[in-house]
Formats: structure tokens, C-alpha cells, sequence
């Protein structure tokens, strides 16, 4: 029991170790520490998810069964790997360039963004990695039982139902870790750091064990080198007998998987920080898998010669240490096993995630949800929960089906059977790399068959006779058609049934593909896509395929907020605008930012999402002229020339739009100028004009009351104060305006200057609520506080003012971009209409016709004060009332002296 | 874009380039082709596991060697590419 404990304990500190490791990852990553994490050996580490607990602990029973043959599963990864510069570049090249979240994504992306081609993929790649999960809890529960076994001789082997509770732990476990790590950002190209982090540490462990078990069997218990080859040529397995087909059919299918394997692509493409770290893995990792199966031959040579007849040869690894009494060891391989079924099943279930998520739960969301525009970074609450649900789907499939199967010899032989069902996405996938005839009907055609066989032949007669198929379908084929026997199509008698299903599968699969494709013909986009995808060497800034002349900004800013929520969205617009040499958050929807938009959305929730999503904004997706000239560059100079007409026409309208935009802008101005003057001559006016009557009365009226007097005296003041004030603020700005102020620097926190602006506007009635987030607002402030104050008073009281909802919110939000610190100050009013954002910054601009009467200058006066801070102040479209966003940097300009000034003064 | 001129003829540090590219599609190649010798073995000696051993895993570390010397000298890495051929660009 004592073993069995410390078994248990060991599991436990090692899970805490990986939580630990991935924790600190992420937290490294999100601190910008990303050298590290970023290497190449990190990259070549993380691949050895390919060596799962099947290769860990069954290929020594492989060996064991039948000699060197258990190598063909290492040697043609190898080659693929090896061959790095024909496939895996080009692969993991397109993948970056068109932000690829899953294999899934890569096929829909290549023929056209179709999204059932992303469905049959998806659906494909759960049923081949269920079972293949369901392996890995098979493998940590019967590993389990046999240190049980082994610490209790007496007691019966482990009942079954405790196996089950085991494994159920153990997914449940595995899917709190998927969940915390793999969930915790949206954008695929953000990479999951922790997790990579994580597998590298398991694939470190799991080289040690096997290592550690090897060198004790060939110099402990062997007794060299010499007497292992000895103890080998005395063994069983000494003839060398394989045979060819499956020696060549076996090195093929694994080369073909390693590049289709969901989680293979995760790792290899999808989590690929740079093309350059490919080059070291085209040795290292060979190297890795070559270390990996070096003691697998002795081992079960020496597991074959020492362990009683009838012992399972799978778990030898295991249970040749225990036999010796070597429990360190035991454990150390123990560990070895666990890590690589847990890495698998972490990797697998984010790989599937994705995929369900994005080309399933999404398209059906989007589809009944409409295009409702709703708060902002909802749709990224639905994927990501819609990507949590996925992981404990998959997770619990995984268990059902080791339940279902009851863990049993027939589990054992699913490792190749899965091959042979994610080998199916190869034409598909290659031919999509290097053909340009590829199109996406062929493809559906060649997936569809080779899937169908792959069923029939392979994977439903892998649950027995009788279970899924019937005995006679086994024996006569269907409707007693002989030739279509489930393992002898077309009267292939006798061939070994994965090579027999791989051999008609791909067949009918290729075969589907290329004629399908040869007589179809492509869409526009396809075609595109196409040229992208195979020349992607030769043009990898590539053209865009909108046009996005009616494109509205605002609506497209609304929908990237929904996806990728509203701080990154409105980085990323502000960005692209700032290219363009636009002001204000809003860029021009160029086909270039509207292609940028849509690859940064595929990142989130797929090619065909995204497009469709941009698609329902801009219009139908167009590709222009230009597109398909790099489509078919063979075509002639007339197209060019045409070609270079409609852009240079575009380019014009779009200058023309611009140029109408300034002159509006200019004839609103100074339409504003010409009334703000009368506005300020009729301000001074009218207090002029009581001034001079009530003095008149003054001067010229004999029998006036004391009380009358002072009343008088009185309007006459109130009059001149407000005649100053209008001075002041006039005064205020052009000192503003030409920089001769000096900032008054202290420093204090934001949530005290709110508070402080709150009230001077009037603070909270009943009719006009703030809400604020004071948790966010303790920021340490050193700037001109009171200059800030004034501009939040403004604010405050703009929207007090303004705001027409009953009753008026306005929310106040403090937000980061970059090392500015915003305030936002939101209201739920019906906003600023369009072509007022762009003056109302300007001096003497006042919205509408409005009643109580401010010159016009409190904005302008905002703007210049923020300008000398060092910030900004800007209209935030995209929000459902007015908004407007105060940007500053937490310490102002020139306030590095400010402690000892504030000092001294004090 | 594709009637663009291109050279017949290489200087001497391209084509070594082009070489290394051409070779390092050959190796997967050449690297399958041998491992399908034992197949050749069948009915051989008793031993002939631990002689198929000895060549799998030899011609194994053999790729493994080629492979990492390519990726050294294949274009388009920075410090590959730049420092290996620093010499050539002198000129």
C-alpha cells in the first residue's frame, strides 16, 4: 500500500511541478520575458508529443511482438523532418502567413475558406483522436495497476470499476489543465506558452525515464553491450523478419500522419514562433527520436528472457525495474509514461478545441445570433467558452469510449488505425501546397472517400466482430458481394488490414481529389487562395481581395471589438489610422486594412468565420482585377494595364473622399468662426448693454434707495465676472495654444482627481448616475493635477449636460494601451452624430444648436491641455452614446524634477 | 512579374547555395531508399536483428549528421547564411 501511496504523492508534486512551470511561462511571456520560451530547443522539445504514451510504453511490446519493425514509426517522422525544405517550410511559412489556427483551418483556408470543408475535417480529426485519447487514459490506468499489482502480490488485480475512477480523475485533471492554459487567450497566434513550456519539461522527463530504464537493462542487467547483442540473438525476436510491405507501408503512414496529426500541426505550425527554428529541429528532433528508441530492442529482448510467460510485453518498461526491486526506477518510469499521455492529451484537446469551436460552434452561433451588435468582446466570450465546453467534450468522449471499449487488446491497435484516419487530410493538404489545380469540390470528393474506407475497412471492424458490423458483412461482404468484403476490397486477400485500408483509402482518396478537381472549375477566391498558398515563396505580401469602398469604419470597429475585444481592437484600428496618416481611431477601409482585419480575426476564430463576418459588412467579397492578375500571371500586358486603372481609379476616388472630407471640414469651420464671432459679439453684448443701462440708472437717477444702489451695483458685477470669465477662457487657450504655460506638476491618484471632478461638476442626482470602477482608478498620477481636473470637470459636465437619456449614465472606465494610461468617459445618450466628431476638438465648435450657451471652447481648451501633458483627448466611435477617451502618460513630461519641487515648495 | 530576367549562370557562392537546397531535398530520399536495404536480408543469419540494429541505427545517426550540417548551410538563415559565406562577400 506504502508503494501505491508514494506513487500517488509523486503524481501529485508532479502535476504541481507542471502547473508551476506553465504558470511561470505565462507570466514570463505576458512580462515580454520571451527569449527563453522562444527558443529553438523549446520548439524541437514541444514536438515530442508526437512519442505519446503508445510509443512510450507499447513500443517495446511492439519489439517485443515483432522485432525492429517497432522503428518504422520513429524512421518516417525522421524523414519528414529530415526533408524539412521541401514540406514542413512551406507548411509552417503559410501557416504564419495566414494566421492558421488548426489543420482544419489550413484546408478551409486553402480551397476558398469553405467552412464544410472545415466541418469534414473537424469531424474527421474527433473521431481519429477520441479513441487515441482514450488510449492514453487506458495506458496511466493500467500503468497505475500494475504498481498496484506489484505492491499488493496477494491481492487480486485491481478491480475494474477502480480503474475507471482512475482514469476519470485523470481526464478530469487533464481538462482543468487544457482549460487554465489553453483557454486563457483567444488568438491562436498568441502563442500558449505555459502549455509549450510545460510539454517541453514532459518530453524532457520521458527521455530520461526511457533512458534511465535502458542503461539499467543493458548494464545491470544485461551486463554490457556485448552480452545485450548476445542476449538479442538469443532471443525471440533475433530472425529478422519483416516484412517489406509493412516495413515500407508502416515508415509511410507514420511520415504521413506526423504532418496530419491535429496536435502534431498544433505544435509544429500553429505554436511556431519563427521558420528559422525549424532548422534546428530538422536534426535535433530525429536526434530526439533516435535516443528515444535506442534501448526499445533490449529491453524487450531482456523483458522477453526475465519476465514470466503470459506478462504483458507493453508494460515492460515498467515492469522490469519492479521485478528487480528497483522502485526509484519504477517511479522515474512511471513518470515517463504519465507525461507522455498527459502532454498528448493536453495538445490533442486544444487542437480539437479549436477546431470545434471555430468551424462548428461559432458558424452556428453567428447564424442564430444574427448580426446584432451586442457589447463589445461578447463573441469572444462565446469562443472561448465555446472552447472550454469543447475541451471537457473531448475529454469526456475520450473516457466514454475507454469505457465503452473496456480498455482492451482492441484499444491497443488504435494507434495505427488513427494514423490511417488522419492520413486522409494528406492530398488534400499537400496538394493544396504545391498544386494550383487543387480545388475545393476535389477535395470534399477525396476526403468523403478516403474517410467512407477508412470506416468501413478499418476503423468500425476495429471494435470486433459483431459489434458495430455484422459477422456476415465480415465474412460475405454487403449483399453477398464478395468483393466488397470490409478487409479484402476488390479480392485483396491476406494483406494486413491497416496496410489494406491505407492502400484503398488513399487511393480512392487521390483519386477523387485529382479528378474532381481536374474537371471542376475553381471560384475566384479559390484560385486566390490557391496562387497565395503554392507561390507563397515568391509574393508573400499578397494582395488583398476587397474592396472596400462602402465599407463603414464604425461598423467594422464594432464587430473587431465583439471578436477581440475593445481595448485590442481599438489598438489595432488606431494603429492601422496612423499608417494611413488619419487622425482620430478610425482608419480607411483600404483592401489592405480590411485584408489585415480579416487575417487578425481568422487568428481568433478562422479563415471562413472571419471572412464571412467581414463579408457581411463590406459586401460581397470581391477580388478585384489585381487579385487575379497574380492568379494567372500568365494572362497578357492588357490586363495589367487595366488592372493598374482600377487601382489608380480607386486610389483617385479614395484621395477624392478624402479631399471632400477636408473641405467639409474647412467650410464648417469657418462657418463656425463667422458665428462664433457673433456669438462673442452678442456675449459681450448683452452684458455691455446692462452695464450701461444699469449704470446710466446709477449716474443719472437722484432718489435711489440704498437697497437699490447695492442691487444695481451688483448686476453690474455679476455682469463683469461674466465677462472676464469669457475673457479667461479666450485668454486660457491662446496661452494654451502657443506654449507659454507651465505645468504646476504634483502627484497624486486618479481615483482622487475623479472624485475631485465628480463633485465640482455637481456630482450624482437622480437623474444623472457615474458609474466607475474604483478598483482600476488607484493609479499614481505625477502630472499638472489641477490642468487634469479642469479637463474632467469638462467632461463630466459635458455629459451632464448633453446626455438626452433619462436617466443619464455616464461610465467612467481606466484602461491601458501601451504605456498610456486611458479614461474613458462613456454616457448612454444617442452620442455625436458623424460629421460633428470631426470639429467638435475644434475652437468655437458647439454641437447642434444648443441651449445653454458655453462659447464652444471647453473641448478645444481639453484638447490643448492634454496636448501639453503629453497625452490626448479623442472621440471614441463605436460606443453606444458619446464618448470620449483621455489618454496620458503616468508621469507627465518634464516631471522627473517634480518630487523635489513639490518638496521644496511644501 | 515572371518574364523578369534571370541570370544563366551563377557566381560561384549561389550556386554552392543552390547545391545545398538541391541536396537537402535529396537527403529524405536517399535516407528511405536505404533504409529499405535490410528488407533485402530476409532468411539471412540468425543475428539478423542485432545486424539490422546496427545498420538502422547507424544510417539513423548518419541523417541525423547530414541534416544538422545542411541546416547550417542552407540560405536563408541569418547567422547560417551570413557567417558561413562571410568570406565571398567581401568582394
Amino acid at each position: 500500500m506504502t508503494v501505491l501511496n508514494i506513487l500517488v504523492l509523486v503524481c501529485l508534486a508532479y502535476v504541481v511541478l507542471l502547473f508551476a512551470v506553465a504558470f511561470g511561462a505565462d507570466r514570463a511571456a505576458r512580462r515580454g520575458h520571451l527569449r527563453w520560451l522562444r527558443s529553438r530547443l523549446v520548439y524541437t522539445l514541444s514536438l515530442s508529443i508526437y512519442c505519446t504514451a503508445w510509443t512510450f510504453y507499447g513500443a517495446v511490446g511492439f519489439a517485443a511482438r515483432s522485432g525492429l519493425e517497432f522503428v518504422t514509426i520513429y524512421l518516417g517522422p525522421t524523414l519528414v523532418m529530415v526533408g524539412w525544405w521541401w514540406t514542413l517550410r512551406r507548411l509552417v511559412l503559410v501557416g504564419r502567413t495566414q494566421r492558421i489556427t488548426s489543420i482544419a483551418d489550413l484546408i478551409s483556408s486553402r480551397y476558398g475558406k469553405s467552412n464544410l470543408l472545415a466541418v469534414l475535417v473537424t469531424i474527421l480529426a474527433v473521431v481519429g483522436t477520441t479513441p487515441y485519447i482514450a488510449l492514453q487514459l487506458q495506458s496511466v490506468t493500467l500503468s497505475f495497476a500494475a504498481v498496484a499489482a506489484f505492491a499488493e502480490p496477494g491481492a487480486a488485480a485491481a478491480p475494474l470499476s477502480e480503474m475507471k475512477s482512475t482514469a476519470l480523475w485523470v481526464a478530469a485533471g487533464l481538462a482543468l489543465f487544457t482549460i487554465l492554459f489553453g483557454t486563457r487567450n483567444l488568438d491562436a497566434n498568441e502563442r500558449h506558452h505555459g502549455v509549450v513550456m510545460a510539454i517541453a519539461l514532459e518530453a524532457v522527463v520521458k527521455l530520461f525515464a526511457l533512458l534511465a530504464v535502458g542503461v539499467f537493462v543493458v548494464w545491470w542487467l544485461a551486463g554490457g553491450i556485448g552480452a545485450t547483442a548476445e542476449r538479442i540473438a538469443a532471443s525471440e525476436i533475433s530472425q529478422f523478419e519483416v516484412s517489406g510491405g509493412r516495413w515500407v507501408g508502416l515508415t509511410m503512414l507514420s511520415a504521413m500522419a506526423f504532418l496530419c496529426l491535429p496536435r502534431m500541426f498544433q505544435v509544429m505550425v500553429v505554436e511556431n514562433e519563427d521558420e528559422d527554428h525549424l532548422r534546428t529541429a530538422s536534426w535535433a528532433f530525429p536526434a530526439y527520436l533516435l535516443l528515444m528508441s535506442l534501448f526499445v530492442i533490449p529491453i524487450a529482448a531482456v523483458g522477453l528472457e526475465r519476465m514470466p510467460a503470459g506478462s504483458n510485453p507493453d508494460l515492460f518498461v515498467l515492469t522490469l525495474p519492479l521485478a528487480e526491486g528497483q522502485g526509484g526506477l519504477a517511479i522515474l518510469s512511471f513518470l515517463g509514461g504519465f507525461s507522455s499521455a498527459t502532454s498528448m492529451v493536453i495538445v490533442a484537446a486544444i487542437a480539437l478545441s479549436t477546431m470545434v469551436s471555430n468551424h462548428i460552434v461559432m458558424p452556428i452561433w453567428l447564424h442564430y445570433s444574427g448580426g446584432a451588435a451586442t457589447v463589445s468582446g461578447d463573441v469572444r466570450q462565446v469562443a472561448l467558452m465555446a472552447r472550454r465546453l469543447s475541451i471537457i467534450g473531448v475529454l469526456f468522449l475520450g473516457y466514454v469510449y475507454f469505457r465503452v471499449s473496456g480498455g482492451g487488446e482492441a484499444l491497443a491497435a488504435i494507434g495505427l488505425i488513427a494514423f490511417v484516419g488522419v492520413a486522409q487530410f494528406l492530398p488534400a493538404l499537400m496538394g493544396g501546397l504545391f498544386w494550383r489545380g487543387a480545388t475545393r469540390s476535389g477535395a470534399i470528393a477525396g476526403l468523403c472517400a478516403g474517410a467512407l474506407i477508412w470506416l468501413y475497412c478499418l476503423f468500425l471492424p476495429s471494435f470486433g466482430p459483431a459489434v458495430l458490423m455484422s459477422e456476415a458483412l465480415h465474412a460475405a461482404g454487403p449483399w453477398g458481394i464478395d468483393w466488397l468484403r470490409p478487409h479484402a476490397l476488390f479480392g485483396t486477400e491476406g494483406m494486413d488490414p491497416v496496410l489494406h485500408a491505407l492502400l484503398w483509402s488513399l487511393l480512392a482518396n487521390t483519386g477523387a481529389f485529382v479528378i474532381v478537381s481536374l474537371l471542376v472549375f475553381p471560384q475566384p477566391l479559390e484560385r486566390l487562395q490557391g496562387a497565395q498558398f503554392v507561390n507563397v515563396f515568391d509574393h508573400s505580401g499578397t494582395p488583398g481581395g476587397w474592396s472596400g469602398d462602402m465599407a463603414q469604419s464604425e461598423d467594422l470597429l464594432i464587430m473587431a471589438q465583439r471578436i477581440m475585444g475593445a481595448q485590442e481592437a481599438q489598438a489595432m484600428f488606431s494603429e492601422a489610422a496612423v499608417r494611413q496618416g488619419v487622425s482620430g481611431y478610425l482608419p480607411e477601409p483600404s483592401p489592405d486594412f480590411l485584408q489585415e482585419l480579416e487575417r487578425a480575426l481568422a487568428g481568433s476564430v478562422g479563415a471562413a468565420t472571419a471572412h464571412a463576418m467581414v463579408a457581411q459588412i463590406v459586401g460581397g467579397a470581391s477580388v478585384s482585377v489585381r487579385d487575379l492578375m497574380a492568379v494567372a500571371d500568365e494572362t497578357a500586358q492588357i490586363m495589367e494595364y487595366s488592372s493598374q486603372l482600377e487601382a489608380k481609379s480607386q486610389e483617385l476616388a479614395r484621395t477624392a473622399r478624402q479631399l471632400r472630407q477636408a473641405n467639409e471640414k474647412l467650410t464648417q469651420l469657418s462657418v463656425q468662426k463667422d458665428s462664433f464671432l457673433s456669438q462673442v459679439s452678442h456675449e459681450l453684448r448683452t452684458p455691455m448693454t446692462s452695464i450701461r443701462a444699469f449704470s446710466e440708472i446709477l449716474r443719472d437717477t437722484d432718489d435711489l434707495s440704498p437697497e437699490e444702489q447695492t442691487k444695481y451695483a451688483a448686476i453690474i458685477h455679476d455682469e463683469t465676472v461674466r465677462l472676464t470669465r469669457l475673457l479667461d477662457d479666450l485668454l486660457d487657450l491662446s496661452v494654451l495654444e502657443n506654449g507659454q504655460v507651465n505645468l504646476n506638476i504634483q502627484s497624486g491618484t486618479l481615483e482622487d482627481l475623479l472624485d475631485r471632478a465628480v463633485r465640482a461638476a455637481g456630482g450624482e442626482t437622480d437623474r444623472f448616475a457615474i458609474r466607475r470602477a474604483r478598483s482600476e482608478e488607484r493609479v499614481d498620477l505625477s502630472t499638472d493635477l489641477d490642468r487634469l481636473a479642469q479637463v474632467f470637470i469638462n467632461l463630466v459636465t459635458n455629459a451632464r449636460k448633453y446626455c438626452d437619456a433619462d436617466p443619464a449614465v455616464l461610465t467612467i472606465r481606466v484602461g491601458r494601451a501601451g504605456d498610456q494610461l486611458t479614461v474613458d468617459f462613456s454616457d448612454n445618450g444617442s452620442g455625436i452624430a458623424a460629421d460633428e466628431q470631426a470639429v467638435i476638438f475644434e475652437k468655437f465648435a458647439r454641437v447642434g444648436q444648443n441651449k445653454a450657451g458655453g462659447a464652444g471652447l471647453g473641448l478645444a481648451i481639453c484638447r490643448e491641455i492634454m496636448l501639453r501633458l503629453g497625452g490626448d483627448i479623442a472621440y471614441l466611435p463605436g460606443q453606444k452614446g458619446a464618448a470620449f477617451r483621455v489618454s496620458l502618460p503616468q508621469v507627465a513630461p518634464g516631471a522627473s524634477v517634480a518630487p523635489e519641487q513639490s518638496l521644496a515648495e511644501s | 512579374m515572371s518574364p523578369e530576367r534571370r541570370p544563366v549562370f551563377l557566381e560561384r557562392r549561389s550556386y554552392r547555395r543552390r547545391r545545398i537546397a538541391d541536396a537537402a531535398r535529396l537527403l529524405p530520399l536517399g535516407g528511405g531508399l536505404l533504409l529499405c536495404v535490410p528488407l533485402l536480408w530476409r532468411g539471412g543469419p540468425a543475428d539478423g536483428t542485432v545486424t539490422a540494429i546496427i545498420y538502422v541505427f547507424g544510417l539513423w545517426a548518419l541523417l541525423i549528421a547530414l541534416a544538422a550540417f545542411l541546416s547550417r548551410h542552407l540560405p536563408g538563415s541569418e547567422e547560417g547564411g551570413a557567417t558561413g559565406k562571410d568570406p565571398g562577400e567581401r568582394e
